[in-house]
């Protein structure tokens, strides 16, 4: 154990003799430079632009759906029940002889909505509050991470029951519940990074030439945190999505006809050996469209990592 | 060290007071009472039951009389079902769902782990590709959808383990334990995967190798080490996580436990089994962030040595 | 890299061999082939799915079903009912006289009627056990099963607090005397209710003070029942085994030997249970699987009408639901067939009255059916003609998924014939109560399980104090027929005719749609003999015989 620490140490020391993280004091400065240059690093990755590619496809088929869905999400056939895919309905019918591939469309619009909303909620939370306990420390430090703990602990469940009842039922409020709850990890992890990250040169060369405490916050200490939050957020979007799923399904989420993939996929798999097409075609659907996230995040990630590129 | 673990076990007193003060009052407020049901109770009955739980008193002196209980280490009879006390729900539950969740986390970690850090050696080729794609199934796979397929096809085509119980027939802990392991082998994958890569792009890695160190050394000594920061800021709460959230799994398994218990309690209103289980979580919370932010620490050099100082 | 890839294969390898003692340690032990309803078989003990965790098996603090399912088995009422008919017979009375005046029952207690610890049984027993189930520090929600006895709920409700006021005599050890308030035809079957059981005295006493709640006298061991089996073991959330009480005093006509209960809330999980073998007989059935099972294996699919109605409520405290025409139209707007022959698999009935037909004889009238041009007639007369300036409602229901499937079904067929817009409200149970409870909905899905077969039971939901009305319903001569004018009849027919009556009354005004007839729908193994499905969803465990005929009846041990 004593070799490895040695080892670790006699690394560090010889950290501190290079001098690489002073060129990207100046790379940020700039700014743009840092975004231009990751897009052209991104476009070189095929897999990130095929998840590009096939999210932009299917936000675009879920923002127009209104116009191109074929049947109306709510369009009940009684007489005709479930049906396997057909030329009249491409991906087969529910049990209420509503069009599945409408369903699909309409629910994508919930999915992605609360993805993007609760995320970006969590996103903005957690960054800030990270960032701020990891780079102040100190008391301050301590009483916000222990606030998180205490959310943590608080029985969730009750929490949201509780929202429901007092603000009354509304799909934003849904929204901002599950954002409210997920940002706790991200700003443990953003704190972990920063943290680290300020014992960095870079970060004490910033601080002797006089920048505020904010800017470093905001110029540097954010954009080197990246990598790790980039990677989160791509792990929180499906996390999501699925408390969404889980909230209706116990009825404190949306509410029928509305359905959104995580529900479709929830109701398939009770009628799973039955109507297997109920549960193939949205969990496809979900699927991918998170496969494809991943590989968009990935892509990203590498591309803003400015240490990878240095070599 | 020895400081840094006192003064946070000192700062998890308050929180853990918060978190009971905070539960205690946002129960009442929730909609329903414990013994609301189908068939209304008469008010003589509901009195008299409201008298045999304290339910009569000013809720400031529940509360008190409650501190008072807990301080001894009681933690009440159960409201739903009323010969038991909560002491021994959740010591039925908790071993449960412990084993599960240690199961769970080391198939998470075997899993993720290896495949995050087999992808990071050779990002962008196949070696990358082929264990994230796998990985990433965990994630965009709820595990309300992997618990019915993997029963389906070894539980009921195959017939080569059972389909619930936990402890009840031979084999039966296999199928709970890797769905749930699925989930949180994705996320071990990715964190780690992120987290090996930035390190290899260390300069004290350069150096390593510069020095001439056996690759192996330098992957497993100290990429390893400093890789696996993430995935062990992970770990404190995921594990917490898993604890409150094997809901779903010991629900489609049969499983006997905590998490199983917790969320009925909400249900049902049972207002000292939800803050018994939520004190209960809470401690385990703290300790475990605990935990895993000293071991954090410790394997950032950097960290370590202002923590310790005994280098 | 080359290195590295190597030194992380070799991680690879550590890592895999923990995993696969991980995976040895989980698989150890497996290998036995025979399934739990095999090993039943031959061993006789019957495999159960009964839905949830019992609350507590104390006949005077249980409410649920499932709690009800084992204490048929460790517990026997004074008198029982016959598994088809459920005519009453003898149970621990041996026989009973009922009075000219049908107010006054003597029981007669079978001289070998005896307690799981051999105890004998005696009228003294039944006379504490009520005085227990009407004390009202007992909390006991089923007091009321009791409140025919005479002045009973005088003193259930603390008005007096001397019980030998009440009208439960002991005359001597074996015979007891019940005095009621007015005759009460459906009597007799009230006391096979939970809450008329006789519970053992001394071992209550020995636990803590007889009304607690919170009492250890329940758990295996300290429990003391009268049924034809007694409680062994109960594993928290996993399952309640029972085996034979030899003590019973018809213990040689019980064939099993032993029950296991298991707690299956997953309806799917139980389903999947059945498939497999571990399941003798299943609680529910997946809506989904109906139609499978029904083609596939019909000797299996049980589902037979059950005594309970599904139906919707209106908040007649709302507009626009105080107009009598709109509540009509929107009856007439749902068509029954439609929604049972799709949504619900054709395993209901649709209902067209409150009471479910041929409760106790009785056939309610049929005043509302499908109808959309009435419907659209209606809703014109009342003011909105073609849905035009109808106001956007709300139809509340709790989380379930047959609920949800009944509540989109409903929701687009007003849609479709009244051109109304109705939103679908979805709230956790507790929620759920609570908004009905204090007339926070519009529209409100509803049921009601009979306690007892009698209408009456049915159409006193409509009584404008009855705490399960919920609906703001209230009319004085409603109150009246229900209160007055039914008890005075003095033939059963007569009191039929009037029940008739009564409801027809209701029904006019509507202030409750009923949908369907409950039916119970579960998977029984086609080896397991006598327990037939009734009305009541009631069991007699007794004649049950499994699988085989040869059942060895010393096997008592099984492996599990």
């Amino acid at each position: 154990m004593s070799e490895m620490l040695n080892s670790t140490s006699e690394a560090q020391g010889s950290t501190s003799s290079q001098s690489g993280r002073v060129d990207s004091i100046n790379e940020y400065e700039k700014g743009t430079s840092l975004w231009s240059d990751a897009w052209l690093r991104l476009k070189k990755n095929p897999l990130a632009l095929t998840g590009l590619g096939f999210l932009v496809f299917i936000a675009l088929a879920c923002l127009c759906t209104p116009w191109i869905a074929p049947y109306g999400y709510e369009e009940q056939n009684l007489l005709l029940g479930a049906s396997p895919p057909s030329p009249q309905h491409w991906l087969g019918t529910d049990t209420f002889g509503r069009d599945l591939l409408t369903r699909i469309l309409y629910g994508g619009r919930v999915s992605l909505m609360v993805g993007l909303i609760a995320t970006s909620v969590a996103l903005l939370i957690g960054v800030t509050w990270g960032a701020i306990a990891g780079f102040v420390g100190g008391k301050v430090d301590a009483v916000m991470m222990r606030l998180v703990d205490i959310i943590y602990a608080l029985p969730f469940m009750i929490f949201i029951v509780l929202l429901m009842v007092v603000f009354g039922r509304n799909l934003w409020l849904l929204f901002f519940a599950i954002g409210a709850v997920e940002w706790l990890t991200m700003a443990r992890i953003v704190r972990g990074q920063v943290q680290s990250l300020k014992e960095q040169e870079f970060v004490e060369a910033a601080i002797s030439i006089g920048l505020s405490k904010w800017a470093i916050i905001r110029r540097h200490l954010i954009p080197n945190a990246l990598g790790p939050v980039i990677v989160y957020t791509t792990l929180t979007i499906p996390s999501v999505m699925l408390l969404e799923a889980f909230l209706s399904f116990l009825g404190l989420g949306i509410q029928p006809p509305q359905s959104s993939w995580g529900l479709l996929i929830s109701y398939g798999v009770e009628s799973m050996e039955e109507y297997p097409w109920l549960l193939i075609y949205p969990g496809l659907t979900l699927t991918l469209t998170l496969f494809a996230l991943n590989f968009l995040g990935d892509g990203l990630r590498d591309a803003l990592d400015v240490r990878a590129s240095k070599d | 060290m020895l400081n840094f673990i006192l003064s946070r076990s000192m700062q998890s007193i308050p929180v853990i007071f918060v978190v009971i003060t905070i539960t205690f009052f946002l129960v009442r407020f929730a909609p329903g009472g414990p013994f609301d049901d189908e068939k209304s109770v008469e008010p003589e009955v509901k009195a008299a039951l409201e008298a045999q739980y304290r339910l009569d008193q000013p809720l400031f002196s529940q509360y008190a009389a409650y501190l008072g209980d807990l301080a001894q280490g009681d933690l009440g009879p159960s409201f739903k079902y009323p010969g038991r006390s909560v002491n021994e729900l959740i010591a039925t539950g908790f071993p449960v769902t412990a084993e599960l969740g240690l199961y769970a986390i080391l198939i998470a970690l075997c899993i993720g782990g290896i495949s995050g850090v087999v992808a990071a050696l050779k990002p962008n080729t196949a070696q990358d590709y082929v264990p994230m794609s796998l990985a990433m199934l965990g994630i965009c796979m709820p595990t309300f959808l992997l618990g019915p397929l993997l029963i389906l096809v070894f539980g009921i085509w195959l017939e080569w383990l059972p389909v619930s119980g936990w402890g009840d027939l031979p084999g039966d802990k296999i199928l709970p334990s890797f769905t749930l392991g699925a989930a949180y082998a994705a996320y071990v994958a990715r964190l780690s995967r992120g987290g090996m890569l930035e390190v290899m792009s260390q300069d004290y890695i350069r150096t390593a190798r510069a020095k001439g160190l056996p690759e192996r050394v330098v992957v497993l000594k100290h990429g390893l080490r400093g890789g696996m920061i993430p995935v062990v800021a992970y770990l404190g709460p995921a594990f917490a996580g898993i604890l409150s959230g094997s809901f779903v799994i010991e629900t489609i398994f049969q499983i006997h436990g905590l998490g199983r218990f917790y969320v009925q309690a909400a249900f049902n209103r049972d207002y000292t089994m939800i803050l018994g289980c939520t004190v209960f979580l809470a401690t385990l919370i703290v300790v475990f962030n605990l935990l895993s932010d000293l071991l954090a620490a410790w394997m950032n050099p950097r960290l370590r040595s202002q923590l310790g100082g005994n280098q | 890299m080359g290195n590295g890839f190597r030194s992380v294969t070799r991680a690879f390898h550590v890592l895999l061999t923990v995993f696969l003692l991980i995976l040895g340690g989980l698989i150890s032990g497996c290998g036995s082939s025979e399934t739990r309803v095999e090993s039943g078989n031959r061993t006789g003990v019957f495999h159960v799915g009964n839905a949830t965790e019992p609350q507590s098996l104390d006949p005077h603090v249980s409410t649920g079903v499932p709690e009800h399912h084992i204490q048929l088995a460790i517990f026997e009422g004074l008198v029982s009912k016959h598994p088809t008919t459920l005519e009453p017979v003898p149970g621990v009375a041996e026989r009973w006289e009922v009075g000219e005046d049908r107010l006054t029952y003597r029981f007669y207690i079978r001289e070998n009627a005896r307690w799981s610890n051999g105890d004998l049984m005696t009228a003294e027993d039944y006379r504490w056990s009520w005085e227990r189930a009407l004390t009202p520090a007992m909390g006991n929600q089923y007091a009321y099963m009791l409140y025919p006895i005479k002045n009973a709920e005088a003193f259930a409700t603390g008005k007096i607090g001397d019980f030998s006021q009440v009208g439960v005599k002991v005359i001597s050890p074996q015979i007891l005397e019940v005095t009621l308030n007015n005759p009460t035809p459906y009597f007799l079957q009230l006391l096979d209710h939970h809450s008329a059981y006789a519970v053992h005295r001394p071992s209550i006493e020995k636990h803590g003070s007889p009304t607690a709640r919170y009492s250890d006298w329940t758990r295996p061991g300290n429990l003391v029942g009268n049924g034809p089996f007694k409680l062994t073991e109960w594993k928290l959330y996993r399952h309640i085994r029972v085996e034979k009480n030899e003590h019973y005093w018809d213990a040689e006509n019980v064939a099993l030997n032993a029950i296991m209960f298991y707690p299956t809330e997953n309806l799917t999980t139980e389903e999947r249970m059945f498939r497999v073998g571990q399941l003798h007989m299943t609680k529910y059935i997946p809506l989904d699987k109906a139609p499978v099972y029904r083609e596939n294996d019909p000797d299996s699919f049980v589902n037979e009408r059950y005594l309970g109605t599904y139906y919707y409520q209106f908040n007649l405290s709302r507009e626009p639901f105080k107009n009598v025409k709109v509540r009509q139209a929107l009856a007439f707007a749902i068509d029954r067939d439609a929604l049972i022959k799709t949504v619900l698999n054709s395993s209901v009935t649709a209902a067209y009255s409150l009471t479910p037909p041929g409760t106790l004889g009785y056939q309610p009238p049929k005043l509302v059916g499908f109808d959309p041009n009435k419907a659209r007639k209606l809703l014109a007369e009342a003011g909105f003609p073609n849905g035009e300036g109808f106001p956007v409602i709300e139809l509340l229901y709790n989380t379930s998924e047959q609920h949800r499937k009944v509540a989109v079904a409903v929701q687009q067929m007003w849609k479709d014939h009244l051109n109304i817009n109705v939103n679908i409200v979805n709230q956790e149970w507790k929620v759920y109560l609570s908004s009905r409870d204090q007339l926070q909905y519009d529209i409100a899905r509803a049921a009601w399980i009979g306690d007892f077969v009698d209408p009456m039971n049915f159409l006193d939901l409509g009584l404008s104090d009855n705490g399960n009305n919920r609906s703001a319903y209230s009319d004085p001569h409603y109150d009246y027929l229900i209160k007055e004018y039914i008890p005075s009849a003095t033939t059963p027919k007569e009191r039929l005719e009037r029940f008739f009556e009564a409801e027809t009354y209701l029904m006019e005004a509507m202030p409750f749609v009923p949908i369907y007839t409950y039916h119970t729908m579960f998977l029984r193994d086609k080896g397991v003999k006598g327990l037939p499905a009734n009305l009541m969803d009631y069991y007699s465990y007794k004649h049950v015989t499994l699988g085989n005929d040869e059942v060895a009846d010393n096997a008592v041990t099984e492996e599990d």
